[in-house]
């Protein structure tokens, strides 16, 4: 767990077209709100990055570039954790279906890490059906500062 | 930052200097068209310099497995050079480390082809 900045405590939520403009903003907004609790680079640079592929899978496999649908996205500070809730309106995704990138007859595939990715740079994720769509969240536990005293 | 992609051949070896980062849309397809049109002309020892790529999501990891399959079903290899940090670590990260050969100085990349 990593230290916290305390007073960059909020919320920010985006409605957002579904396009690669958005993962890109998405992404930046990711990165900022982690250099602003205090985390390092490369911290920075993982967070940016399972973000970026959650919104991507959004863009891509559930809203399938669809003018007409939206991805909805909020990053937040709680104090204890940045947590990013990203939701598409398309047909939904059964992630227990995925195959596992890592087994030696996926490996050598061209598409399928990017859940991996997530699982890996963050501490908690979780899938939600909406019914249409797919809400996926994803928590980073931060820690508070020291006690300086 | 976009992709940019710049070809030359060392002893008979085409490099390609990759810069920027390579993720979904057209860092991705770049990539893709440039082996392609190596593979297509002919050449088989390919090397791609990824010292000024300082980000790869997963559509630009599928990419370079896939620029690896093609090449090697058409006789050809594609290996890696100078991998930063950031790119090294992701590749380590999905079991991709291994399948690449992968070299930090152009000499002894170029030297592995004969």
């Amino acid at each position: 767990m990593t230290a916290v900045n305390a007073s960059s405590k909020g919320r920010r939520s985006f409605e957002l077209n579904s396009t690669m403009e958005s993962v890109a903003e998405v992404e930046t907004a990711a990165e900022k709100l982690a250099a602003e609790a205090g985390l390092d680079e490369d911290q920075q640079f993982h967070i940016g990055m399972a973000v970026r592929e959650a919104t991507v899978n959004a863009v891509l496999h559930g809203n399938e570039y669809d003018p007409s649908k939206h991805i909805l996205v909020s990053l937040e500070n709680t104090g204890t954790e940045l947590r990013f809730v990203i939701a598409d309106q398309g047909k939904g995704v059964d992630p227990e279906a995925l195959p596992d990138p890592l087994a030696p007859e996926n490996l050598m595939r061209g598409t399928g890490r990017g859940i991996f990715l997530i699982r890996s740079f963050m501490d908690e994720v979780h899938f939600r059906q909406l019914h249409p769509g797919t809400e996926l969240t994803l928590v980073k536990h931060l820690r508070p500062a020291a006690d300086k005293h | 930052m976009a992709l940019t992609i710049a070809s030359r051949s060392v002893d008979g070896v085409s490099v390609l200097d990759l810069s920027g980062r390579i993720t979904l849309g057209e860092g991705s397809v770049q990539l893709r068209d440039a082996i392609r049109d190596l593979i297509g002309k002919g050449q088989k020892n390919i090397l791609l310099n990824l010292g000024d790529v300082s980000y790869i999501d997963s559509s630009g990891l599928g990419e370079l497995v896939s620029a690896y399959t093609t090449a090697k079903n058409q006789g050809a290899s594609v290996r890696l050079l100078n991998l930063t940090k950031k790119v090294k670590d992701v590749l380590q990260l999905t079991k991709l480390y291994t399948v690449f050969d992968i070299y930090d100085d152009e000499a002894t990349a170029v030297g592995s082809y004969k």
